[in-house]
């Protein structure tokens, strides 16, 4: 198993420090964790463990139900395609098709060199631009497959893989 | 505690505040089927929805496993609705199942196919996709095949209860929900200490041990020198596996059974229990009286000597360095034993009994085997052993009782006998450490304070005015708060017994199951109850014993006169002493 750098171990006990009081802290201390480092491997379920004492197997159950923690590191745009019923039946999946034959990766996963990740979403609320993308936040309404190829394009010259 | 009136049927019965309505109900005579509850609500997940009634004025059906009872409520169990709905939610679980009952080894013992069979449920009514499976052979002890698991939860928190951090979880979401160690590893690449408590409660073959029955087979085919050796606690239980009553020993039966089975010798793993004794109470006095390394905490069983190499390396040099009873009796066949008949040792294969799955692991050890050749080379589970027997169409119940062979080796004390149940190892090492340090016996002979199932017990025992403080600890998250206090320093104790199956062998991973259900002779409150009447099982075995302290065991003076010199002599340590060494909790 891969170790961690000293200085990555010191600050996820800091973060586990910080919750410590708290009752039921596995959460938050995911939650920071997730924002701090984008993901959460198994060695830092480790020491999370270690520090709360609830065991690897229930940390790595929180972490997998919910779609907001990631145990791969994610991509520096993060492509959110809305699988809702409103943006479904409007082609969504389409757009995703498109996304993951262009960029070659499957939703869920990042392209080799660091720079996209796709997810497929469940209604992200915004039913009435249908269908819907959302990269790192920036809205993309009512899109077409034709319109994929350019807003890759557009990432893709900014550039700058983490 | 205070009462409520409730109906069921219509017939009003008088409960305890505070039972579920699943609990309630079978007091008052009426056995719902039901698949994640377990226990007393040990799980209580609510989740197979296998045991929904109709309660007046509820919104639907509710799940009686997590529905208390209340003042005034009215249950059905009987309409046709409930009974359709329960009906509905085994074939629910059918359409996610592997449905290979035939081939499956638990078959006889599958709560989801008695709870299909009382509801009259039909595989094949509701078709589609199946969870992706996962089948994990790689441990020597367990298999996990999640295309039978229910995600009931069960093992979960046995997982949890026993082995203090639980291995087992649920992970993954909706329809890819599986219960796995931590990113679906195999067990082998976990902390998994393979003490077999998850598939103790497994109501399905989602767990079970993983078979030997084949090595056995292929000894014999062989033409090796098959010997057998069962661990105490297997008789204790074995009876159950044809109809018995929970707590009757079989002692004489096995042995009988044993011999038909095609066996070359039939011993009683006490005689290695004896021999441990002999060694560890040596050792454990060494260390008194010339500073060694206090507390010393005993190494029989190998799911807590797994736990200790996963958790606390630091405290290795705690363990005694005793071989665990079984591998001492093995080593002791292969070399003496052989010796004296006049059979090469690679011609000998030595299967042991035992009511435990970690032992298979245990028995695979490198430090367990000597120039290539292992100390045991099979180990069965006591319900492998029935499934032998029961191939092998042997009556059991109307076999004559007959003794275990005893030609140089084999015989036992009632020490050995106790070793099956938690706080036994502890009592019968007092028994011949008192004699060490006194000359004399003691009189008491029981030492009551170690008896029992409470999750600690401790004892402080005067020898020649020095009180020498015992503590004995079974599964892992009882013993865990033992191992922190010697970590931080602050235990008062000489010599600590650590059992890794709560209740000790006796409830071991290995032993037949306990499945209220399926026993409709047995009393009501038997999942409470199995423990201690297992136990009682042994001890009666011990009070019978006309010997009763390891030292005293003929053939033990023998062998040390003839083969090993004293105890923790140089051979004793070449031949029964082992070593441990601290692993990675996930592998790699």
């Amino acid at each position: 198993m891969t170790r961690l750098s000293e200085a990555a171990v010191a600050q996820i006990n800091e973060i586990c420090a910080r919750h410590a009081d708290e009752k039921t802290p596995l959460m938050m201390i995911l939650s920071d964790i997730q924002k701090e480092y984008g993901y959460i491997p198994l060695e830092v379920q480790e020491i999370v463990s270690e520090k709360t004492g609830i065991s690897v197997a229930e940390i790595y159950g929180v972490v997998t139900f919910y779609s907001f923690f990631s145990l791969k590191p994610k991509g520096k745009y993060v492509i959110g395609c809305c699988l809702g019923t409103a943006c479904y039946v409007k082609g969504a999946q389409q757009i995703v098709d498109k996304f993951s034959e262009l960029l070659d990766i499957a939703p869920g996963e990042t392209t080799e060199d660091g720079l996209f990740t796709l997810d497929a979403l469940r209604c992200i609320g915004a039913c009435g631009i249908a269908p819907a993308v959302t990269i790192n936040g920036k809205v993309y309404p009512k899109l077409t497959t034709a319109d994929v190829p350019k807003i890759i394009e557009e990432y893709s010259s900014l550039g700058g893989a983490n | 505690m205070s009462k409520v009136n409730i109906k069921i049927e219509g017939i009003p019965y008088e409960v305890d505040e505070g039972l579920t309505i699943l609990e309630a109900a079978k007091i008052c005579g009426y056995q719902i089927p039901s698949l994640c509850a377990y226990n007393h609500g040990e799980c209580s997940q609510g989740s197979c929805r296998v045991c929904l009634v109709e309660v007046k004025g509820a919104r639907g059906l509710v799940a009686s496993c997590v529905y208390p009872v209340n003042e005034g409520m009215e249950v059905t169990i009987s309409s046709p609705k409930a009974v359709a709905a329960r009906r509905a939610s085994v074939e629910l679980l059918l359409s996610n199942h592997s449905m290979k009952c035939q081939q499956c080894d638990k078959n006889e013992y599958c709560e989801l196919l008695y709870a299909a069979k009382v509801t009259g449920a039909r595989e094949d009514m509701f078709l589609g996709a199946k969870t992706p499976t996962t089948i994990d052979e790689l441990t020597p002890s367990i298999v996990r095949d999640t295309s039978k698991c229910i995600l009931c939860g069960r093992c979960v928190e046995r997982c949890k209860n026993a082995h203090g951090k639980s291995v087992l979880g649920f992970e993954k979401r909706g329809f890819n929900t599986i219960v796995a160690p931590a990113e679906n590893r195999s067990l082998d690449n976990s902390p998994c200490i393979l003490c077999g408590q998850c598939v103790s409660v497994c109501p399905t073959g989602a767990l079970m041990e993983k078979s030997e029955i084949y090595k056995v087979d292929e000894a014999m085919k062989n033409g090796k020198y098959v010997v057998v050796q069962t661990a105490p606690a297997v008789r204790a239980a074995l009876g159950e596996e044809f109809g018995m009553k929970v707590g009757t020993p079989v002692t004489g039966k096995m042995a009988a059974a044993l011999r038909r089975l095609g066996f070359n010798k039939v011993f009683d793993t006490n005689y290695g229990a004896d021999l441990t004794i002999m060694e560890e109470a040596t050792e454990l006095l060494d260390r008194i009286q010339n500073g060694g390394v206090l507390p010393m905490i005993t190494s029989c069983s190998p799911g807590w000597v797994n736990y200790a190499e996963f958790y606390y390396g630091d405290l290795l040099p705690h363990l005694s360095t005793c071989k665990s009873p079984h591998e001492m009796f093995g080593a002791i066949l292969k070399t003496y034993y052989a010796e004296k008949n006049g059979i090469d040792p690679k011609d000998m294969f030595v299967v042991s009994v035992m009511p435990c799955t970690a032992k298979k692991g245990e028995k695979e050890r490198p430090q367990l085997s000597r120039d290539g050749i292992k100390d045991v080379d099979a180990v069965l589970t006591t319900r492998e052993l029935a499934k032998l027997i029961k191939r092998s169409g042997i009556d059991f119940t109307r076999l004559p009782d007959e003794d275990f062979d005893n030609d140089l080796v084999g015989d036992y004390t009632g020490a050995g006998v106790i070793f099956g149940v938690t706080g036994g190892v502890m009592e019968a090492a007092l028994r011949t450490a008192y004699h060490a340090l006194t000359g004399k016996e003691h009189g008491l002979i029981k030492f009551e304070e170690v008896r029992g199932f409470e999750g600690i017990k401790e004892a402080g025992i005067d020898i020649n005015g020095t009180t020498v403080w015992v503590a004995v600890a079974h599964g892992m998250k009882n013993a865990k708060v033992l191992l922190d206090d010697i970590r931080a320093g602050k235990s008062k104790y000489h010599f600590i017994e650590i059992m890794g199956c709560p209740g000790g062998c006796i409830a071991g991973g290995g032993q037949p199951y306990i499945k209220p259900q399926l026993m409709p002779n047995e009393d009501l409150d038997i999942i409470d109850t199995y423990k201690a009447k297992r136990a009682a099982a042994l001890y009666s075995e011990d009070e019978r014993q006309t010997v009763r302290q390891s030292h005293n065991n003929p053939q033990m003076t023998a062998l040390y006169e003839q083969f090993l010199g004293k105890p923790n002599s140089h051979k004793a340590h070449e031949l029964l002493h082992t070593s441990y060494e601290a692993k990675e909790p996930f592998k790699d």
